[in-house]
């Protein structure tokens, strides 16, 4: 990254001219598309943008979806970044395929697209890919889970509470890390589901809210009352699986899991709500593709990806408060400090 | 230009046709018009008026179909009395929603803003109650004039300004969900947290045992609501104004009815239970959540539609939408435990709701 | 004949921009009389209706009910003053049933704490009175007071309006074409429910367009032309064929 920023600047006086996009006729524009504002995690996805943003003197445009899943809205964005004529598009796709063609279409138009946090299928679609790397997320905490139960693991009796019908990238990569992690054979990688390992007793989607989280921990629970571990897509989806757990008096005995590093999360993993989580990043993830942004509009750079990915990996840590030997992990204290929202 | 007197009271009419027509007119039909005759009816058409007569009757009828079958396959763990209370207890908020739905859907209206009308009143008692530090019943009760106002604001404009309510509703919907996300920050108060502060805020969430069943206060509140209301519509005169207006707005005004002023108080009500059931909310998620029930305002009109209540006014019962939104937990309940995937279970609410809406235009056509 | 007019309009202006609908128009109605008011499409007898009901508000003139200065802000106010009308479209609720129709905005409430704290309707004394008031004036073939209006024949809903107009203790009802949705048989039955309303003493305003019913049922003949009264005619003196040349202007009244 700071290589390109470099490379950025030497080369910034010799092809000024290049960049002749039509926003460039004064500043460098960027938009910033999330899902949508509600979730902190794009809250501070903004923030990061922001601050970067001003940094290098780039005029930001924000916009989001209303819902998870609001392809209409972002499309529409993308169209209005294109009319604007931006240098650059930070986008958190809320669907890996939908917003392709539109993708497609800016990058045709000369703007630098980076798909920040989820990435497009394939993920060559965008540019570049910002992103936690959701898969190796999963695995962190499913090898945890795995190593805190020891020997029972063979008999654990797993439920997942994931996201929506669609099954998203985010939604099946964390999973299926998860799966991988704790020892399950996944069988087909992008599929939440497929597997047949007897330990799985289900599972159901949480729109990823609180209430979500409970309403599916409560039915998985009816499919069966011995579940002792539980995967969640993120951490409010894990307080509501916890809520369900303590109505029915095993909130000690389960074992939950998530993703995400919020603040409510990590305080959450103080308290014992959570076992376990693994840590994003969102303002590096924007405050790196706004840097990125700045590169390509200088001189074209665009943006390499970390070796062996798809995608530049922005990083990931696993929480808790309950190490185990072989995980690198840190403590919910040392997390309050790195958490967002 | 010449003026008559009036002429004492006199039996029969002299003129025109004369009175030998009038008579034999009496005659050929003395009562005949006037009678109630009782036709000979097909059975489905026996079944039409029956249902005609009795709206609540479908409903009912499909949820205790749909225990049975569901029973029938799900066995023991769908038929068990805790998973039965646990469904009361799923769809207590929704049916909370649906009561209030109902009542604007009586008036022909709708509100796409109630759900968000109740996510902001928790946040509201949330913030007040433990981020500021305001004593909880006053949160409570702040929360519940706020619910109320929203609710008079959408009234307003569909009854003074002659706006329609979807798009009234459409508009707020947007603003309480906007102002929801200010208020919050996007921002969950969690469940430990209220616990320390303000513990009265999830009273709803607690239970008792019956039976193997377990209770919510959230469950027994929803109930009483729909009871509430059912006695306002059908045994006060205000209830049955609000029939009246959304049968026939303009034949309500002419026999009288202060219309724009029912109509205000009805869309008041709906704001004033949303704001209830903002309270119980927070007892059944656990934490505050500014980002569930996104889909609250449609889940609330299905439970209605499904319930057999006209989305044209007028007709159905209160408690339909009760049936309603049972009927929908049944189904997402017995099709998990039968091991459906999520996707069928949308489907098949998908196929609920046009069939009541067709089961609805059906019992309509018996007027005649 | 001294008797004075139960409701007397003198010098009645209505204006519409530049149209003048009503123009100086007078009009009385005498105690326990029926009486038709006929007119020419255009002629103003509609804008005379609603300014003696309360549906418009008149630029000039005086309305006097029992000899008493009246002015009807509403519809609401003439209903409360004792003027009834029945309306073409009869303002009935289709859904609701006919004693929830015959009561719609004068409910009666259970007496005590039912009524006063929680509102409760009293439900058996509405179905008596309103089975006493169908039962006077000859409707109680309807076998069910709780069945909705809309299962109800078009005479039949007919009677129902008119016996709400008749029902409490009004002093003038006004029937606006109650015959002119029926068929032969159900006009003859509505007509005599018209003789039924007169012969308990209310005096009715009849506005018809079809001459053998108002010749049938009027005492006297308000004949509207040009926004005023053009005469008052009794129908045991004048022809049918009169009355239309009277109103078309084909003939001037003598």
């Amino acid at each position: 990254m700071t290589r390109t920023i470099r490379a950025a600047l030497t080369c910034a006086a010799a092809l000024g001219a290049f960049s002749a996009t039509p926003a460039a006729a004064d500043a460098i524009g960027a938009c910033l598309i999330t899902k949508t504002d509600t979730n902190p995690f794009f809250v501070k996805m903004r923030e990061g943008a922001t601050a970067a943003a001003a940094e290098k003197g780039i005029t930001l445009q924000t916009y989001a979806g209303r819902i998870d899943g609001d392809v209409e809205n972002q499309i529409a964005a993308v169209e209005s970044c294109i009319a604007a004529g931006v240098s650059g598009i930070l986008i958190t796709p809320s669907d890996s395929r939908a917003l392709a063609p539109a993708v497609t279409q800016a990058r045709a138009a000369g703007i630098l697209v980076i798909a920040l946090d989820t990435p497009f299928e394939p993920a060559d679609t965008a540019s570049a890919t910002f992103a936690t790397d959701n898969f190796r997320a999963g695995v962190l905490i499913g090898e945890w889970a795995a190593a805190t139960l020891g020997d029972a693991a063979a008999s654990a009796r797993i439920a997942t509470l994931d996201l929506n019908a669609s099954q998203i990238s985010v939604d099946y990569l964390r999973n299926q890390g998860f799966m991988t992690g704790f020892g399950i054979d996944v069988k087909d990688p992008t599929r939440i589901g497929d597997e047949d390992d007897g330990r799985i007793v289900g599972s159901d989607v949480t729109n990823g809210n609180e209430e979500g989280g409970r309403t599916a921990m409560e039915n998985l629970l009816q499919v069966d009352p011995a579940i002792n571990v539980v995967y969640t897509i993120n951490e409010p989806a894990a307080a509501g699986a916890y809520e369900a757990l303590r109505a029915m008096g095993r909130q000690n005995e389960v074992l939950i899991v998530s993703v995400d590093g919020g603040c409510p999360g990590v305080r959450n993993v103080a308290e014992g709500v959570i076992g376990a989580t693994s840590m994003q990043f969102p303002l590096r993830m924007a405050s790196m593709g706004i840097e990125a942004i700045a590169a390509f509009a200088a001189d074209g750079t665009e943006p390499a990806n970390a070796e062996g990915l798809d995608f530049f990996n922005t990083g990931v840590t696993l929480v808790t408060d309950k190490p185990v030997d072989g995980i690198p992990s840190i403590t919910s204290d040392e997390a309050l400090g790195l958490c967002w929202g | 230009m010449t003026t008559t007197p009036p002429p004492p009271p006199r039996p029969g009419p002299v003129s025109g046709r004369g009175p030998s027509d009038f008579e034999t007119g009496l005659a050929a039909s003395p009562q005949g018009v006037a009678r109630f005759e009782a036709p000979r009816r097909t059975p489905l058409a026996g079944i039409q008026h029956l249902l005609h007569a009795t709206p609540t009757l479908v409903p009912v009828i499909v949820l205790a179909l749909s225990i049975l079958v569901f029973g029938l396959i799900a066995g023991e763990r769908f038929f068990s009395p805790f998973n039965l209370s646990l469904i009361l207890q799923q769809v207590s908020i929704i049916g909370i929603l649906a009561a209030a739905q109902s009542l604007i859907v009586l008036t022909a209206g709708i509100d796409l803003s109630v759900a968000a009308i109740m996510v902001l009143m928790s946040v509201v008692s949330g913030k007040l109650a433990i981020t500021m530090g305001v004593p909880a019943p006053l949160a409570l009760g702040a929360s519940f004039a706020l619910g109320t106002l929203a609710g008079m604001l959408n009234g307003l404009m569909v009854a003074r300004l002659k706006l329609p309510p979807f798009i009234v509703t459409l508009g707020t919907w947007n603003i309480f969900f906007a102002l929801n996300l200010w208020f919050s920050g996007a921002q969950s108060i969690r469940s430990q947290d209220i616990d320390a502060a303000a513990p009265l805020l999830k009273f709803f969430g607690n239970s008792f045992r019956v039976a193997g069943a377990n209770i919510t206060f959230g469950s027994i509140l929803m109930v009483v609501i729909f009871a509430v209301l059912w006695y306002v519509l059908n045994r006060t005169a205000w209830g049955r104004h609000v029939y009246a207006i959304g049968d026939d707005k303009a034949a309500a005004e002419l026999a009288g009815i202060r219309t724009d002023r029912v109509l205000v108080q009805v869309y008041a009500l709906a704001g004033f239970i949303c704001a209830i059931g903002a309270w119980a909310a927070i007892g059944r998620v656990g934490s505050i959540s500014p980002q569930s029930f996104y889909e609250g305002n449609l889940q609330s009109i299905t439970a209605v539609v499904i319930g057999g209540i006209s989305l044209f006014g007028g007709r159905g019962s209160i408690m339909g939408a009760l049936f309603g939104a049972l009927i929908v937990g049944v189904f997402q309940s017995g099709l998990r435990l039968a091991g459906v995937d999520v996707l069928w279970q949308v489907f098949a609410i998908g196929w609920l709701i046009i069939i009541a809406v067709a089961i609805d235009q059906w019992i309509r056509k018996v007027s005649a | 004949m001294n008797r004075e007019p139960i409701l007397k309009a003198r010098g009645l202006v209505k204006r519409y921009g530049r149209v003048t609908a009503l123009d100086d128009c007078d009009f009385d109605l005498m105690p326990g009389e029926i009486l038709a008011v006929i007119g020419d499409n255009g002629a103003g007898k509609s804008s005379l209706i609603k300014a003696l009901s309360g549906a418009i508000a008149i630029d000039e003139g005086e309305i006097t009910l029992d000899g008493q200065p009246v002015s009807f802000a509403s519809p609401l106010a003439a209903r409360d003053a004792g003027i009834e009308t029945v309306y073409q479209t009869l303002a009935l609720s289709p859904a609701l049933s006919i004693v929830e129709n015959m009561f719609m905005g004068r409910e009666w409430r259970r007496p005590g704490l039912a009524g006063r704290w929680f509102r409760a309707l009293d439900r058996d004394r509405m179905r008596a009175f309103a089975r006493d008031k169908l039962s006077e004036l000859g409707l109680m073939t309807i076998q069910n007071i709780d069945q909705p209006v809309e299962t109800l024949s078009g005479g039949q809903r007919q009677g129902v309006a008119v016996a709400r107009a008749a029902a409490f203790g009004s002093r003038v009802v006004i029937l606006d074409e109650p015959t002119a949705a029926l068929g032969v048989k159900e006009s003859r039955r509505v007509l005599e429910l018209i003789l039924d309303v007169k012969s308990r003493g209310i005096p009715i305003i009849l506005i018809s367009h079809n001459m053998p019913h108002v010749f049938e049922v009027a005492d006297r003949i308000h004949v509207h032309r040009l926004g005023r009264r053009l005469c008052v005619i009794d129908p045991r003196e004048h022809s049918m064929s009169d009355a239309v040349a009277y109103m078309t202007g084909a003939k001037a009244p003598h």
